[in-house]
């Protein structure tokens, strides 16, 4: 592991590093709820997606959905983890309005999945951060404070969709790994497809955990835990709050006490929610109404079996056999989206440029039109025969620009923008040569000055060319002509 | 009309597929007899006129190869049924009206019984005497101001009253064998995963089990082929062959290795239910069984076990009941008040009594003492009745340690409430089944039950048993109807 560069937090003498674990909530790309057959879609109206068991009418017993197993598995499994044969159901019972049953049937001490480790991308290098475990658990409903002034009202949608509780070591050690982090937790999941990682939308919120120590400490700090965060930038700006709060605490000899915090997100600050000593006794017991889930090795082989091609690997491969940097590799995989589209624009065409073109100007499209790459106004198809135009010759790299612009808003195939506007490059040397000798006639002057020394003034000429072909010319020809003529 | 009510389960149905009785004069015939019959507070919620109506349909076109065709039914008010209020004794379901059928019930329905309505119970099953129901106290038929038992009192009771030709009940820790006992009728607790949960208003989930009260050993073994199905919505519910419970009875019980307990013979128990156990014995040696004695050690420690598993999962189970969604609501100014004025309402002592003993037992630091400690004692009375049925084929006690006792005598002692279910708690314990059947009376006339238990899923071979006992023993309640107005 090599060292990162390092996130301290500096109060007169002493430096504090900061000890961060993650406990990510994501939610499982399922059509069907954990414990029962209502859909999960996002944003349906109220209470639309709720079953007799969901909202907990006496006598509903929930019944496991294969499908949620099978993703939690497969996500254990890119995690490289240890699949727990046997593992039970819990209820960890606590009153809430949204919670009809009165508990939440989650998994305590006998996880589906167990150890694993995700490996992060440091600047400095690979750093591997540990998975505690990963288990799957009953989502809640929504408590809607602010629709009617007198009542609380209750969204039950949400109540019994599976979430995948996946349990980071406390190995973070600043804002920036954390955002590494989740940035490839999500990529993996994405890759797996067991979770779709779409934030705004709430399938991936996380519970942060924060304690620091003094460098050189072996020792763990007190630890407070900041509860449901939902977007990168906040965790990043909650960490940083908490990180120097505690700083200040400790510099001012006092103690941190263990307790759960909010992140206020107008404030930009951390409060406090409740105290060790108010914390829940959730009265966690197996759940009588599911047996032990028993998984058989036929069943995990299986799903070993419908394990894609991960980033890290994916990573590998590229560098490998596509002698990419590990850096232009890095971000080529992040997205399994984009991964397959670089890969359908290589089919038939150069690595070297398809690399750069989609890494350069359609990453800028897309990030200026707030786009996924599936959303790409630009198919790979098409892109794919614009890079085999500009390495056949048929037009320069910076006619290839403009084809690009006219692409991006037409959706066009490159050939036929070409076509129509007359952008073919001309690559007669006859036509050329003509060029080239009406810009020597007309400038007589720089050719005596050129021929005096001046090579600086090569590049004029090249430019009037240019501008007499409408930047049309082959740049090379044009090239070779002039050096021809003029030496 | 008094015939038609003195008939069997199997009587009745004989004659209406020999077409000699309707669905309509049946059905008339309980329904007048419940009318006269309110001093028993059987009934929490009666569907008369929506029997009446299905039994003229089923008159005029009917299915009569159905297994209860055009038969009414009463049963316990802790089954879910569509559209008919049910409210497990409770105030805080009192005006609960589920929209769907408990699998249990739908079985029944399926094969052409008619519903006449809703059994009183303890509150939530919570209970040996049917005294802690929020519709009050079932009286029984069997002596004035006599509790039935419970939880299945109204079941026991109507069933013994013959407002109900047969009914079923649920038994978590023996509220259906105590009150047949307690009744002088047949009450069958299959192998816990035999009969479905789903749309049972939940008590303790790992114990709780539906089951037949009848008149005879023949009627629970009809019951028990209709009710005993794998169900998909119970991920308890075991998918084990069944047996053609009914058409395979047999009174042949040469050779059958019939244990007998040492631990069941208990300090201060009545002279005439030992010498009912010893009857038993002798009537089964007569009847060609082998007698065994054995030992199921840890016997004494279950009672106490069961007291900490089934309150656990009962406060877990019931914290559905908070005002929020169904059943009744106490306002209060905020959502906590609102959560305890509900339940401080809603619930009766002996529920409040079993949430707070189950929160503790299952709170951090008393978890390991109480709640783990109790499944491994669990655990261990298993094994007890696993080694024991390595040389036996099924085991003989009595089903209560006494008979029935007088309304309010032990309302104010829960312990020795509890001690009533002595004998039966330990087959809840371990999932095995177990019947009740009635085998004599105490001195003051009340009946007495002997219990049977089996190995799991063998109900066959206690149905057989038991139905041979039950021709020698030709118990017969005489009651005198003296709750008739």
């Amino acid at each position: 592991m090599s060292k990162n560069k390092e996130y301290l937090i500096k109060r007169g003498k002493s430096e504090y590093e900061v000890i961060i674990g993650l406990e990510v909530h994501a939610q499982v790309l399922s059509k069907s709820k954990l414990f029962s057959d209502s859909p999960t879609n996002f944003g349906a109206e109220p209470n639309t997606q709720v079953s007799l068991v969901d909202a907990a009418f006496p006598g509903m017993l929930p019944v496991i959905n294969e499908f949620c197993i099978k993703q939690a598995v497969k996500t254990g499994i890119g995690l490289n983890a240890a699949i727990n044969k046997k593992s039970i159901f819990d209820r960890k019972n606590y009153f809430y309005a949204d919670l009809p049953q009165g508990y939440q049937i989650s998994q305590y001490k006998d996880p589906i999945v167990g150890e694993g480790s995700i490996l992060l991308d440091l600047p400095e290098g690979e750093k591997k951060v540990g998975i505690e475990r990963l288990h799957l658990e009953q989502d809640a409903g929504k408590s809607i404070h602010d629709i009617d002034p007198q009542n609380t009202l209750v969204d039950l949608n949400r109540s019994g969709v599976a979430l995948m509780e996946i349990v980071s070591k406390p190995d973070l050690r600043s804002p920036e790994e954390v955002n590494l982090y989740i940035k490839k937790l999500r990529s993996i999941m994405r890759y797996l497809g067991t979770c779709d990682g779409n934030m705004q939308e709430g399938s991936l919120r996380a519970d942060v955990n924060v304690s620091i120590r003094k460098t050189g400490d072996k020792k763990l700090g007190t630890r407070c835990e900041i509860k449901n965060v939902n977007s990168i930038k906040f965790m990043q700006m909650a960490i940083e709050y908490e990180a120097n709060r505690q700083a200040d605490i400790l510099e001012e000899g006092g103690s941190i006490d263990q307790e759960t915090r909010l992140f206020d997100t107008k404030k930009n600050e951390t409060r406090s929610m409740r105290s060790k000593e108010d914390a829940h006794d959730y009265r966690y017991f197996p759940d009588p109404d599911l047996l032990p889930l028993e998984l058989t090795d036929d069943f995990i082989s299986k799903i070993k079996k419908e394990i894609p091609e991960l980033p890290d690997e994916k990573k590998k491969r590229f560098v490998d056999k596509f002698k990419l940097t590990p850096y232009e590799a890095n971000i080529l995989v992040s997205d399994i989206e984009t991964s397959k589209y670089f890969e359908d624009v290589i089919k038939n065409s150069d690595i070297k440029l398809a690399t750069n073109w989609i890494t350069g100007e359609l990453f800028a499209l897309l990030n200026d039109r707030n786009l996924e790459i599936s959303q790409s106004p630009i198919s790979s198809k098409n892109l794919s025969s614009l890079i085999n135009l500009i390495k056949n010759g048929t037009i320069s790299g910076k006619i290839a620009k403009t084809v690009f612009e006219i692409m991006a808003n037409e959706s066009k195939d490159p050939k036929s923008i070409i076509d129509e506007k007359g952008l073919k490059q001309q690559s007669d040397p006859k036509e050329i040569e003509k060029i080239v000798d009406d810009v020597i006639k007309e400038n007589p002057k720089n050719v005596e000055l050129f021929k005096s020394g001046k090579d600086k003034l090569f590049g004029f000429f090249v430019g009037q060319v240019m501008k007499k072909t409408d930047g049309k010319a082959n740049p090379k020809l044009v090239n070779d002509i002039l050096k021809k003529k003029l030496n | 009309m008094s015939d038609i009510i003195n008939l069997t389960l199997s009587a009745l149905i004989d004659k209406i597929k020999k077409k000699e009785l309707s669905s309509q004069e049946i059905t008339n015939a309980f329904i007048a007899r419940a009318e006269k019959s309110k001093d028993l507070n059987t009934y929490i919620t009666t569907d008369f006129e929506n029997a009446i109506e299905k039994a003229k349909k089923f008159d005029e076109k009917g299915n009569f190869d159905y297994k209860l065709p055009g038969v009414p039914l009463a049963i316990k008010d802790l089954f879910c049924t569509n559209n008919l209020k049910t409210t497990a004794g409770s105030k805080i379901l009192s005006n609960f009206i589920p929209s769907y059928e408990s699998t249990v019930t739908q079985h029944l329905w399926d094969e052409g019984a008619i519903l006449l309505g809703k059994l009183n119970c303890d509150e939530f099953a919570m209970g040996s005497s049917n005294e802690t129901s929020f519709f009050g106290n079932v009286e029984s038929p069997v002596g004035k101001k006599v509790v039935p038992g419970g939880s299945s009192g109204g079941s026991a009771s109507a069933l013994a009253a013959k407002l109900t030709p047969a009914t079923i009940g649920t038994d978590t820790g023996g509220s259906i064998r105590q009150p047949a006992s307690f009744t002088g009728t047949v009450g069958l607790k299959p192998t816990y995963g035999s009969c479905s949960r789903y749309g049972i208003v939940a008590f303790a989930s790992s114990l709780d089990q539906a089951g037949p009260m009848t008149q005879d050993v023949s009627d629970a073994a009809l019951m028990l082929d209709v009710i005993s199905k794998y169900d998909i919505k119970d991920s308890t519910s075991v998918n084990f062959k069944r047996g053609d419970y009914f058409k395979s009875l047999s009174s042949n019980i040469k050779g059958k290795k019939i244990g007998i307990p040492n631990e069941y013979r208990v300090d201060g128990m009545p002279k005439e239910i030992e010498s009912l156990w010893q009857d038993g014995i002798t009537l089964l040696k007569n009847l060609g069984a082998k007698i065994i004695d054995i030992s199921l050690p840890h016997t004494n420690y279950a009672l106490p076990a069961y007291y900490i598993v089934a309150p656990a999962e009962a406060s877990s189970n019931l914290a559905r009941y908070d005002g929020v969604k169904y059943g009744y609501r106490s306002e209060g100014e905020n959502l906590i008040s609102m959560y305890e004025n509900t339940r401080s309402e809603g619930f009766g002592d002996e529920v409040k009594r079993r949430i707070m003993i189950g929160t503790y037992v299952l709170s951090s630091g008393y978890y390991d003492a109480y709640y783990l400690k109790a499944q491994k004692i669990r655990r261990l009375i298993k094994n007890d009745f696993d080694e024991a049925y390595k040389s036996v084929d099924a085991i003989l006690t009595p089903s209560t340690p006494s008979s029935a006792f007088k309304i309010g005598d032990k309302t104010d002692d829960p312990v020795s409430m509890y001690l009533n279910d002595i004998f039966t708690v330990p087959v809840n314990l371990s999932g095995l089944p177990a019947i009740s059947i009635p085998a004599g009376k105490d001195k003051n006339n009340y009946p007495l039950g002997l219990q049977l238990i089996g190995k799991a899923f063998e109900e066959q071979n206690l149905l057989n048993i038991s139905y041979s006992m039950e021709k020698e023993l030709s118990f017969k309640n005489n009651l005198q109807d003296w709750w008739i107005k």
